[in-house]
Formats: structure tokens, C-alpha cells, sequence
């Protein structure tokens, strides 16, 4: 195995029973990620992104094919050690935030800091994503762009090997949208964390060390940008 | 874990009105556990202290009149560890301004020291001091109904002559802590008294010097009580016997005994129906949090919590409620015990009290709550925990709903919209909206108990002093007197009616079985005494054979109508009788074997005699008629009916009513947890359906009432469905309450369902209040916006 590669998978699928019907999600998918690398993952709705995000970052586990981690078998993983997968090496974003609404900013960040091996402190995390002056407003009290920042920073803030983010400006508008990329961005270069960034958003893919489209469940192209712009420089 | 303990806090918090109901309904199991057991603790570790102290005798014995070199006989048989001898004798007494009948009871204490057995424990004063001749200490209950204090001054009639009494002292015995009267069935402290008194001074009065007619016993350690007995009655047989009694069969300790056990039941009834109804809450309620933190659980799953970490987590949520409940319970079911105990404590002539809180009782509160909690929420805490964290983050399927059996029969044209969604949606969880029904109906069933005892008890009453027993008074004679006797009653001023009968003691014998007790020989077309069949309505006597109470002959004797009953008469030439049992009768008080008298006469080889009298009289006329009986010796002593049963009523309804609040307070606990929790889930499973409803121009009433139409008509359902539960508890409770002292008829008024349907729908109401506040908080915007 090439010692920069942090994730491979060779033939993975992935189908899911909905009652009677079987919904092909994965159709045997190669994929390499290498360290420090940002990578956006591109493709429409049900193309199968969400579904092998959250198999490289132990959430599911695939029906066939291998998935290693720098040595972990994930597909062979059992639930104990698929959490402590999570625990020490991933860190997630989601569309919706999914932030616990009874815990403050610093506290939701908290609630990972203090199951991690080697954390930042919550305040110097929330300091990172710009959200140094709100440690203690409940997300109700956040917009939504707040919000997602406070999420990057509950990921980040165990200094993650992995952040995958699905879909994270989804549900913001741009100028928000672009805030947290920037967020995400800086995460990436100065702790030289591997990135994957879920998105629809053809855009966005301009940030990227390199892109992966998908469609029907495969890898249907990759791409490696000769330049790697901004946040502030995208628009939508 | 510090963060996820604070996030624990802060939803205990927001779900504070569940966890305040759900408290409410653990704390009514908890602390009806505690009361119970703690009362029953108390008062047996106090009456065990109280029966050693006192060296409350193992056998008793009394009979005619023996000398006292018998003594020692008796004490030298096998088995017997110590004897001692006593002159007993009912008395008339007559105390200054109160003109009813006084009966009562006087024990002779030994002239010098203390009785071997049966100590008097002094309250107030002293005992006689040796060789007074007038000094007697009075029971505490007559002494507090009268007022008696030491130096107050009484007459008692002993065989017919006054005698001016001094009271030194007043006295409780672990023989009378339950002390009826002869011929009575309840306690009337004002009219039926014991009196201590030296025995010389007694005896003379009695024609016994140098004899003895009760002998009391302790027994050596490992002795077979029959056998002891079986020995004590052939010695005594030539003295006039009455056979020997074990303290199994002592009235006021059976009657303690008895209390005791209804106690038991209590303590495992009620604990067990609302521990119950409290388990189903806690799993209806942690359910629908855990469904409403499914992306909370995803989520922290996805950092690396582990399912045990999440477990625990909500565990935590229903130990909390669980330590909330137990706390609250324990202390209120100790302070119930406290008034509890009291009342018994008073009702039964404890000397004192002592309060035993067994540590054994705590761990088996916290015990078994914590199983009936873990029960209610392990399936929904393990389902939350082991929920794979992409499905997690998943939002739930929509729920499926159909049409229901109703609709499809024909009634979807006559529902309207808001009234189907309702009937949906009660049909769609059958199972959650059939325990919901059930929860209700357990709060209506606890809330019949309440008013179940005292309508049990008027029953009781109408029954035997209405129906069966009519006379205004009984009069008892101190031997088998001649017929004639009646007619010198009959010729006072004011007497109607007069009805003689011959009670003989004996003891009742069928196969192994036996029951001690007397049987009473009524007169020929009796009116005043009636004997009632199952129905409850009177039936003659037959002129052969006899009749017994229903329970008498079925659960004591074994014995069915048309088998012969051996009766081994007690007094006499102690003959033994041969007699068909010709009918059963019912009677809830007491337990009886009645004869046609003359037929009972015959078979005791006697002339008509009698030994009591039944009287009607006009009350115009009873004082005159009380002196009247007072002057005549035969009278050994006379029972006034009416004013027992005033007694008795206020006595009962004293301790009944705590009893009857606690039940009520608590009924309506778990009537409002349920009612009220109900109506918090619905809201919050359908919260958005509800805004989306009031944003396409519904108003809050048509909302209000799909929601709390739901649970209205699951409180209806519950209403008939609680009665009949409430009534098989109640049944259940008879049944376990019965005895030979009194059965308790299985009788719910009109009122006792009415109450308990008020409390429940009282919950509701005050539910509704509450939930309607919160339908008009709905965020409309808000809740169309974010995804559940």
C-alpha cells in the first residue's frame, strides 16, 4: 500500500433492503485518499455519495467488497471497534448540523473533546471556525451558518485523521455557505487533516485538491485541480 | 461524561411535567409499599414487646369453679411452664350521669405481687394496693370514654349487690386490646369496660374463696399446645371446663392477627398496580424521547460513543425519575405509616408504639421499583442504543396508517375529518392505546377501594342489625334461667317484645375438623332474631337439625346440609349431640350454629330454659327499663343496639377516612399520570401535524380536539373497563379479607362509582387545561421549517 493513501477500497457495495424491494446503493467502488489531501465528492442525489461516506467513516458497513483504514479493516470491523474508529480517527459534518440542542456551543464540543485521545481544547476549536465570542449560546440561539461552524469545530476539535462532510453548505445560503468552507478549508491546511467534502454544488468542487464525480452507485470520473482556489473566491 | 450528564439535566428539565407525573405514580407505589410494611413491621415488633412483657399467656382455660389445690395439678402437667389462677366475672356497673347499660369485665389480680401471666401494664396511678377491698384500675379505653380518672368512683353489681368501687390506676392488657362485650360484635368502649381488682375482695363477692374459675398458661418451649390443652381439659373437666384455648383462638389476638394480614395484602395489591401502571409510563415516555433524539444518538454514535456510553445515558434519565419517585415515596410512605399506626394504634389498645423501619423493607422498595422501571424501558433503551448511527441520522419512515375497521363498516360517511384522524390514530398503536386504557382503569379501580370499605361496612352493618338481629336490647342472664323469666321482662313499662334463647357453649366437631362456640337455640316464629338465607331473606328454623353460618359449615367445618354435626356440649353433663346440619345461612358478622330452641332444650335434657333475652321496647321507656334490669340479679348483663352501632360507625369512620384519602390522593395520581402523560406524547409526536393543520386554517379548538379528543375517548373506554376491574379488585380483596370474625360482602354503591369516574375525569380536565395552554404556544413558522 502506497504509505500516503489513509483510505482504501477496492469493490465495494452496498444494497439496502426497503421491505421487498433491494436499492443498489454502492456498485463495486475503487477508491484511494491520500493524507492531507481535500477531496470533493460530486454527484446527484442518490448517486450513492452519503452512502459510501458514511461507510469510509464506519457509520455502515458495506454488503461486499474491503474498506482499510491505515491498517483497520473496516469491513471486517465489529461494532465495538467500528465505534472506536469513530472515536479516535473521524470526525463528521452534517447537512442539518446535528447539534444537541440542550448543550451549548462549547458543550456540544465538549461532549467529543472528552471522549478523544488527544483534543484541542472546545474553546480553541470553536476559536478556529470563528465562533470564539458565542461559547455559550445554545443552538437556537445560532443561524444556521453558526450553527454548521459549531459542528466543524465539534469535529475538528479531536484533531480527527478524517473530516467528512456531507453536504455541509446544504442547507445555508451562499454567503453563509462560503464562511464555512472557509471553516472547513482551514481545518484542512493547518492541521493536515484528509477532507471529504460531500456536495451537488459543481462549484464548489473548485476548492478541491481533487474531485470524484459519481452516478448510479459507481466512481464515473476523477479529476485533480491544477489550482486549489479559495472559499472566498467561489460564488453561487 | 460531564457534558452528556448536563444534556441530561437539561431534558429532565424540559420533560419536568412527565417526570413530575410519572414521579407521582412510582411515589404512590412506593410509598402504599412502605405504609403497609412499615405499620405492619411496627405494629407486630410492638406487639410481640408488648405480649413478652406482659407474659401474655400461650392457653387459656375457664370453667365453673375449682379449688385452688388444682393449681398444682395443672401446673405439673407435661408441657406447661407456668399457671396462673383468676377469678373472672361479668359485672353490671353504673357510672355517676350516664343512665345506659354498663357491662363489664373484672379480672382478679393476685393479692400480693405481680400475676404470673396477663401483667396489667399501668398507664396512670397504681394497682390496688394488698387487701383493699374497693380499689380497682379501669381498662384506658372505658376510663378515656368516661373520663375516669384515679380516684373517680363507680358501682359495680356483682350477683346483684352494689358495690362502691375506687379507681387507682388505669391498665391496658394484651388480653383486651380488642374487647367486645359479650353478645356484641363491636367494641363500645363507653359501655363495656375491664376492671382490675385484688382477688380476695372479688372472690368474696363471687362465693369463690380458695377457688378459681379461669386458668391462664405459658407453656415450655417445644410443647404441642394440643396436647397441653387435651390434658388441661380432662383435669378440669369436673369443673365445669369450657375446654382449653389456644392464643390462636384468643378473641382480641385473632382479631389483631387478622388486621395484621389484610395489611400484608395491602402491601403487595396496590404496590403492584401502580408500579405497573409506572412502568408502562416510563416506557411510553422514554420511547418517544428516544424517537425524538434519534439524530442525537446517530450523532454521538458517529464521534465515537459507544452503545453502552448512549445506553447509560438514558438510563440515567429513568434513574433519575425512579430516585425522584423513591425519595418522595419513602418519605411520604413513612409519614402515612406514622398516621397509620397511630389509628391502630388506638383502635387496638397498644400501650405505645414503636416505629421499626426494617432496612429490609427500603432495599425491597428500591428493589422492586427499579425492576418494574427497568422493565417498562430496557427494550426501548437497548433499541436506542444498538440503532446502527446512519439509520440513526435517518429521519423515521412515515407512520403507516389505514382505515379502520369502524370506517370500513360503514362510519367513515358519519365521522368528519378531525374524528377520523382520531379514531386512526388511536387504532394505529393498538397496543400502546390498550395499556393507556388500562392505566386509566387502574386509577379508577385503586379510586373504588376508597369508598369499597365503607360501603362493605354499611352492608355489613344493615345486614346483621336491620335484617337479621332487630332487637332495641339483649338481655344476658348469668345462668340458665326458667322461661318464666321472660315474662317479668315482658311486664316492664315500655317492653313490646320479648324473645328468650339458650345459648350452650361447645365445641362443634365434623371429621378432623372443629370450631369452639356457642350454639343458640331460637324460639319457635322468632322475630326479633332471624336467621336469612342467601337472598337475605328470612327463613324458619326448622324444628330438627341445625343451622349454620354459610362460612361456618363450608370453609371452617367442611360440613354440606343433610351430614350429621357432632356438637360436644361444654357445660353440664357435657353431653355429646348428634345433630343433621339442616341449612346454611348467610351472616357476615361473626360466625353462628342456631337450633330451634325447644328442640336444643330437649337434646340438653332440660326443662325450657333460657339464658338470654331478646327486647323490643319504646325509647321513650329505656331508661326506666336499664334501672329496672340493673335491680334484678339474674342479669348478668345488657347490650343496647342502637348505640353501639353509633359507636362502632364513628369509630370506623375515623379510621377509614385516612385510609380512604391516602387511596384517593393516590388513585387520582395515577389518574392524572396517565392522563396527563398521554396527552404530553400525543402533542409532541404531533406537534408539526397539528401546526401544519392550524397554518391550512384550522382553529385551535378543532386542533385541541383532535388531540384531546383522543384521549378523551380513551378515558371513556377506560371508565367501564376500570369498574369491572375495580370490582374483580375489590372482590379480590373480600375474598382474601374473610375470616371467621366477619366476611366482607362484595358491595360498590352507586357513589363509589361515581367518585371514582369524577377523579378520573377530574385528571383529565385539569390534562386538558395543560395541553391546551401549549397548543396555543405551537410555532407555526418554526415547525414547518426544520425537519423533525
Amino acid at each position: 500500500m502506497d504509505s500516503n493513501v489513509v483510505f482504501r477500497a477496492r469493490a465495494l457495495t452496498k444494497v439496502y433492503k426497503m421491505g421487498e424491494v433491494e436499492v443498489v446503493a454502492l456498485r463495486g467502488v475503487d477508491l484511494d485518499l491520500y493524507e492531507g489531501e481535500f477531496v470533493v465528492l460530486l454527484g446527484p442525489s442518490g448517486s450513492g455519495k452519503s452512502t459510501l461516506l458514511n461507510i469510509l467513516g464506519g457509520l455502515d458497513s458495506a454488503t461486499s467488497g474491503e474498506v482499510h483504514y491505515a491498517g483497520h479493516d473496516l469491513a471486517r470491523a465489529s461494532e465495538r471497534e467500528l465505534t472506536e474508529f469513530r472515536r479516535d480517527h473521524v470526525g463528521f459534518v452534517f447537512q442539518f448540523y446535528n447539534l444537541i440542542p440542550s448543550l451549548t456551543a462549547r458543550e456540544n464540543v465538549a461532549a467529543v473533546t472528552e471522549i478523544a485521545r488527544a483534543p484541542m481544547t472546545p474553546e480553541a476549536a470553536l476559536e478556529l471556525v470563528g465562533m470564539g465570542e458565542r461559547l455559550d449560546h445554545f443552538p437556537a440561539q445560532l443561524s444556521g451558518g453558526e450553527q454548521q461552524r459549531v459542528a466543524i469545530a465539534r469535529a475538528i476539535a479531536k484533531n480527527p485523521a478524517v473530516l467528512l462532510c456531507d453536504e455541509p453548505t446544504g442547507a445555508l445560503d451562499s454567503a453563509t455557505g462560503i464562511v464555512v468552507l472557509e471553516a472547513i478549508s482551514r481545518a484542512n491546511r493547518s492541521l493536515g487533516t484528509t477532507t471529504v467534502v460531500i456536495t451537488h454544488n459543481v462549484v464548489i468542487a473548485g476548492m478541491a485538491d481533487r474531485v470524484i464525480r459519481m452516478a448510479d452507485g459507481r466512481i464515473s470520473g476523477s479529476e485533480r485541480n491544477a489550482e486549489r482556489k479559495e472559499a472566498r473566491e467561489l460564488a453561487w | 461524561m460531564a457534558v452528556l450528564d448536563r444534556k441530561l439535566r437539561r431534558d429532565l428539565w424540559h420533560l419536568r411535567g412527565m417526570v413530575v407525573a410519572i414521579s407521582l405514580v412510582l411515589l404512590g407505589g412506593i410509598a402504599t409499599f412502605v405504609m403497609s410494611r412499615v405499620t405492619y413491621d411496627s405494629l407486630s415488633v410492638t406487639q410481640q414487646r408488648y405480649y413478652a412483657d406482659q407474659r401474655f399467656a400461650e392457653v387459656f382455660a375457664d370453667l365453673v369453679r375449682a379449688p385452688e389445690a388444682v393449681a398444682e395439678r395443672l401446673g405439673a402437667l407435661p408441657g406447661v411452664n407456668q399457671v396462673e389462677t383468676r377469678v373472672v366475672a361479668g359485672v353490671n356497673l353504673e357510672i355517676e350521669g350516664f343512665d345506659d347499660p354498663v357491662t363489664g369485665r373484672i379480672v382478679s389480680l393476685p393479692e400480693h405481687g405481680e400475676p404470673r401471666l396477663n401483667v396489667p401494664w399501668l398507664r396512670l396511678g397504681r394497682l390496688p394496693v394488698p387487701h383493699s377491698d374497693a380499689e380497682v384500675t379501669v381498662s384506658e379505653d372505658f376510663a378515656a370514654a368516661h373520663g375516669l380518672r384515679p380516684g373517680a368512683r363507680l358501682v359495680a353489681v356483682i350477683k346483684g349487690r352494689r358495690k362502691q368501687l375506687e379507681v387507682t390506676g388505669i391498665t391496658l392488657s394484651p388480653e383486651y386490646m380488642y374487647a367486645i362485650p359479650p353478645g356484641a360484635m363491636f367494641p363500645d368502649h363507653l359501655r363495656y369496660g375491664v376492671l382490675w381488682m385484688n382477688r380476695r375482695a372479688l372472690a368474696t363477692a363471687l362465693d369463690m374463696d380458695g377457688a378459681f374459675n379461669d386458668a391462664s398458661f405459658s407453656l415450655q418451649r417445644g410443647a404441642a399446645p394440643r396436647e397441653v390443652m387435651d390434658a388441661i381439659d380432662v383435669v378440669l373437666a369436673r369443673f365445669g371446663g369450657g375446654g382449653a384455648y389456644a392464643r390462636e383462638d384468643q378473641f382480641s389476638h385473632r382479631f389483631i392477627t387478622e388486621e395484621l394480614r389484610q395489611l400484608g395484602t395491602l402491601a403487595t395489591v396496590f404496590p403492584t398496580i401502580f408500579l405497573g401502571v409506572a412502568a408502562f409510563l416510563l416506557n411510553v415516555v422514554i420511547t418517544r424521547l428516544i424517537a425524538l433524539e434519534r439524530e442525537q444518538i446517530g450523532t454521538l454514535k458517529a464521534f465515537g460513543y459507544g452503545t453502552s456510553a448512549i445506553a447509560w445515558h438514558y438510563l440515567k434519565l429513568v434513574l433519575t425519575i425512579v430516585a425522584i419517585g423513591l425519595v418522595a415515596g419513602i418519605g411520604l410512605g413513612l409519614w402515612f405509616a406514622r398516621g397509620m399506626a397511630g389509628i391502630y394504634q388506638g383502635f387496638y389498645s397498644f400501650p405505645y408504639l414503636e416505629l421499626h423501619l426494617d432496612p429490609i423493607v427500603f432495599a425491597q422498595s428500591i428493589a422492586v421499583t427499579l425492576v418494574a422501571a427497568l422493565a417498562g424501558t430496557a427494550i426501548a433503551v437497548r433499541r436506542a442504543a444498538a440503532l446502527p448511527p446512519a439509520v440513526a441520522m435517518r429521519p423515521e419512515p412515515p407512520p403507516a396508517y389505514r382505515a379502520t375497521f369502524l370506517e370500513r363498516a360503514g362510519l367513515r360517511r358519519r365521522l368528519a375529518e378531525p374524528s377520523r384522524m382520531i379514531v386512526r390514530h388511536v387504532a394505529r398503536q393498538p397496543l400502546r392505546s390498550a395499556l393507556t386504557v388500562a392505566g386509566i382503569a387502574a386509577a379508577v379501580s385503586v379510586l373504588m377501594i376508597t369508598n369499597f370499605q365503607r360501603d362493605a361496612i354499611g352492608w355489613m352493618v344493615g345486614v346483621q342489625y336491620v335484617l337479621a338481629s332487630r332487637e332495641d336490647m339483649t338481655v344476658m342472664f348469668n345462668d340458665p334461667t326458667p322461661r318464666r323469666a321472660l315474662y317479668s321482662l315482658a311486664s316492664l313499662e315500655g317492653v313490646g317484645h320479648v324473645e328468650g334463647f339458650r345459648a350452650v357453649p361447645a365445641r362443634l366437631v365434623h371429621g378432623h375438623r372443629s370450631y369452639r362456640m356457642s350454639v343458640e337455640g331460637v324460639q319457635n316464629g322468632a322475630e326479633l332474631q332471624r336467621v336469612l338465607d342467601a337472598d337475605l331473606e328470612p327463613v324458619p328454623i326448622p324444628a330438627q337439625g341445625v343451622v349454620l353460618t354459610e362460612y361456618l359449615a363450608r370453609e371452617i367445618l367442611g360440613i354440606e346440609p343433610g351430614e350429621i354435626l357432632r356438637i360436644e356440649v361444654l357445660e353440664g353433663r357435657r353431653a355429646v349431640l348428634e345433630v343433621p346440619v339442616a341449612g346454611v345461612t348467610r351472616q357476615y358478622l361473626g360466625v353462628n350454629a342456631y337450633m330451634d330452641r325447644e328442640a336444643l332444650n330437649r337434646l340438653m335434657r332440660e326443662g325450657p330454659a333460657i339464658t338470654g333475652a331478646r327486647l323490643a321496647v319504646d325509647p321513650a321507656h329505656s331508661v326506666g327499663i336499664y334501672r329496672e334490669l340493673r335491680r334484678m340479679p339474674r342479669v348478668a348483663g345488657t347490650v343496647v343496639r342502637e348505640n353501639s352501632i353509633r359507636q362502632f360507625n364513628e369509630l370506623m369512620e375515623e379510621t377509614i377516612l385516612f385510609f380512604s384519602l391516602i387511596t384517593a390522593l393516590l388513585g387520582a395520581f395515577v389518574a392524572f399520570g396517565v392522563v396527563y402523560n398521554s396527552a404530553r406524547i400525543a402533542l409532541s409526536e404531533r406537534g408539526r401535524e397539528l401546526a401544519s393543520l392550524r397554518v391550512l386554517g384550522f382553529t385551535r379548538g378543532e386542533v385541541g380536539y383532535i388531540l384531546l379528543g383522543e384521549i378523551g375517548l380513551l378515558t371513556l373506554l377506560a371508565l367501564p373497563l376500570g369498574f369491572a376491574f375495580g370490582r374483580a379488585l375489590c372482590a379480590y380483596l373480600a375474598a382474601s379479607f374473610a375470616s371467621d370474625l366477619y366476611r366482607v360482602p362484595l358491595v360498590l354503591q352507586p357513589d363509589t362509582y361515581s367518585l371514582a369516574a369524577s377523579v378520573v375525569l377530574v385528571s383529565f380536565a385539569a390534562s386538558a387545561v395543560l395541553i391546551w395552554r401549549r397548543i396555543g404556544r405551537l410555532d407555526l413558522v418554526e415547525v414547518l421549517k426544520t425537519r423533525e
